[in-house]
């Protein structure tokens, strides 16, 4: 290295050191998460959220395909069968337990894609976190979402013949009429 | 002996002084450091993340004491001590206030050669560290430490020689006192800019900081000559080292920044203590800043720079100071 490059090296050294030292007045780039939440896109995949109908019912009809469908085998799914006078969701049968690891599932969004119903629909809400592997399986009642406002929770007592068929016609037909 | 609770009193003062600063340092250099990488470092435990040393001190303590099998037991235990208590000692010698109370050492004649010789045997420690721990990393660790900080010294004392022959005397009051002059210009970064420079190099490669601090380059030697120590044992080395910063930041502030004084100093000692302590955080601010900003060395670079270039050049200043005094050019007599 010559005298002149020498030089003009030794002049850049406070150059550097102006450098970082404006860094310090400006805003650090730190997310503190808890308190601050980055946006999410909407459509991000984070947690999953069973849906329901206008009318409250479920949409998730048990039919397990979500768990066939699942790479990780995360998703547990129990069937039991509805009644008119118990009923959880449109069709014969609705989902009696619905259990998701959430420390197995890598939210790749196939059981989105199974589902025949668009009950599992993975969103951009609160990530799963917790401190113990128990409390890492999510379970129906904390899956599924509340009920759309002044409408009735399930089970819910319907009329005969209204829910025949587990996918309702769009717009759903009132048969009692 | 009316005077034993006295030197009592000043030896917890400076203790207590030496380690909450060192605790307190970390603190600072954490923070410092994480806003000029657009962080915001420790934040969490107590106001401002003001009780993370604390934490991680309790953290140390707890932590169970592991010698490795192959160690040289009675080294591997010796070496922390060895490594922090020349770093406390240093602090005997430094006047942090112009009232005599404040001065531990009671104003020793010899304090510059007090300092020099305690920064040479803070080696001891390091070195020994990297060798009893019997590990490949720890071991060459030691030795780039102690071939770093000999080869420094010998400039960092150049440095020295040139301060004391300006206040023609090794007490460090004398020091403070020939600075004394009213104004800035009485300073000796003012009227020794090359020995203040070749001391601000030195110290820090003394104190194996950035950009000198291949003695602990992570990259290559893991911690260096602390890799095989935990618990309490890491944080004496780690105490030693950030004390020494400290030290070496004083020292800094006592040869060449006038020591405690400033305006109105005559009237009470608070001033001075707070002059000093003033100019001690901004000496240890721009080791952060330095750390923050250069990258470290290669070591045959440090070698060529500690041997070919720094010693030279404090050798000719030591010529350069004495002709000055002796010809009796204004500022220099």
């Amino acid at each position: 290295m010559n005298l002149k490059k020498r030089f003009r090296a030794i002049t850049r050294i406070p150059l550097g050191f102006a450098t970082v030292l404006k860094q310090m007045f400006q805003k650090p780039v730190t997310v503190q998460y808890p308190e601050e939440k980055r946006p999410m896109t909407s459509r991000f995949r984070g947690r999953h959220n069973l849906k329901r109908y206008d009318d409250g019912l479920e949409k998730c009809i048990g039919c397990a395909l979500c768990a066939a469908a699942c790479p990780a085998d995360a998703i547990w799914v129990e069937a039991a069968e509805n009644t008119n006078e118990v009923r959880f969701s449109p069709g014969e049968r609705y989902a009696k337990t619905y259990e998701i690891n959430m420390l197995r599932c890598i939210f790749c969004g196939y059981c989105e894609d199974a589902c025949p119903t668009n009950a599992i629909v993975l969103e951009p809400i609160e990530f799963p976190t917790g401190y113990t592997r128990e409390s890492m399986i999510y379970t129906k009642s904390q899956l599924l979402e509340s009920p759309p406002i002044n409408v009735a929770a399930t089970p819910q007592q319907t009329p005969a013949g209204k829910y025949d068929r587990a996918i309702l016609p769009f717009p759903p037909v009132d048969s009692s009429v | 002996m009316p005077n034993f609770l006295e030197i009592l009193l000043k030896a917890v003062m400076f203790l207590v002084l030496a380690l909450t600063g060192f605790a307190y340092m970390t603190w600072i250099e954490r923070r410092v450091i994480a806003r000029m990488q657009s962080r915001i470092g420790p934040n969490r435990v107590g106001p401002q993340g003001l009780l993370q040393p604390v934490a991680e001190g309790l953290k140390l303590i707890f932590k169970e004491s592991i010698t490795p099998a192959q160690a040289d037991r009675f080294v591997y235990f010796l070496a922390p001590m060895l490594a922090v208590i020349p770093a406390i000692s240093l602090f005997a010698v430094i006047p942090i206030s112009n009232n005599a109370f404040f001065n531990l050492a009671g104003g020793l004649d010899t304090a510059v050669l007090f300092v020099l010789a305690m920064l040479g045997t803070a080696v001891y420690g390091i070195a020994l560290a990297g060798w009893s721990s019997n590990n490949k990393y720890a071991s060459i660790g030691g030795l780039r430490a102690a071939a770093q900080v000999i080869s420094y010294e010998l400039a960092l004392s150049l440095s020295l020689v040139a301060v004391v022959l300006m206040a023609g005397s090794a007490s460090m009051n004398v020091i403070i006192e020939k600075q004394l002059p009213g104004n800035i210009l009485g300073w000796f970064i003012i009227r020794q800019p090359v020995a203040a420079a070749i001391f601000a190099i030195t110290a820090l490669a003394e104190l194996a900081r950035a950009p000198f601090d291949l003695v602990e380059a992570e990259q290559e030697l893991t911690a260096g000559y602390m890799t095989e120590y935990g618990g309490m044992k890491f944080a004496l080395f780690f105490m030693s080292e950030y004390v020494k910063m400290v030290a070496l930041s004083a020292l800094f502030t006592v040869f060449f920044l006038g020591g405690w004084s400033g305006p109105f100093v005559g009237d009470s000692w608070v001033l001075g203590l707070i002059y000093f302590s003033v100019k001690v955080l901004a000496c240890l601010l721009v080791m952060v800043w330095v750390r923050a900003t250069l990258p470290r060395f290669r070591y045959d670079k440090l070698m060529a720079l500690g041997w070919k270039k720094l010693l030279p050049i404090a050798l000719a200043n030591v010529v350069l100071t004495a002709l000055l005094i002796v010809l009796g050019v204004p500022g220099y007599k």
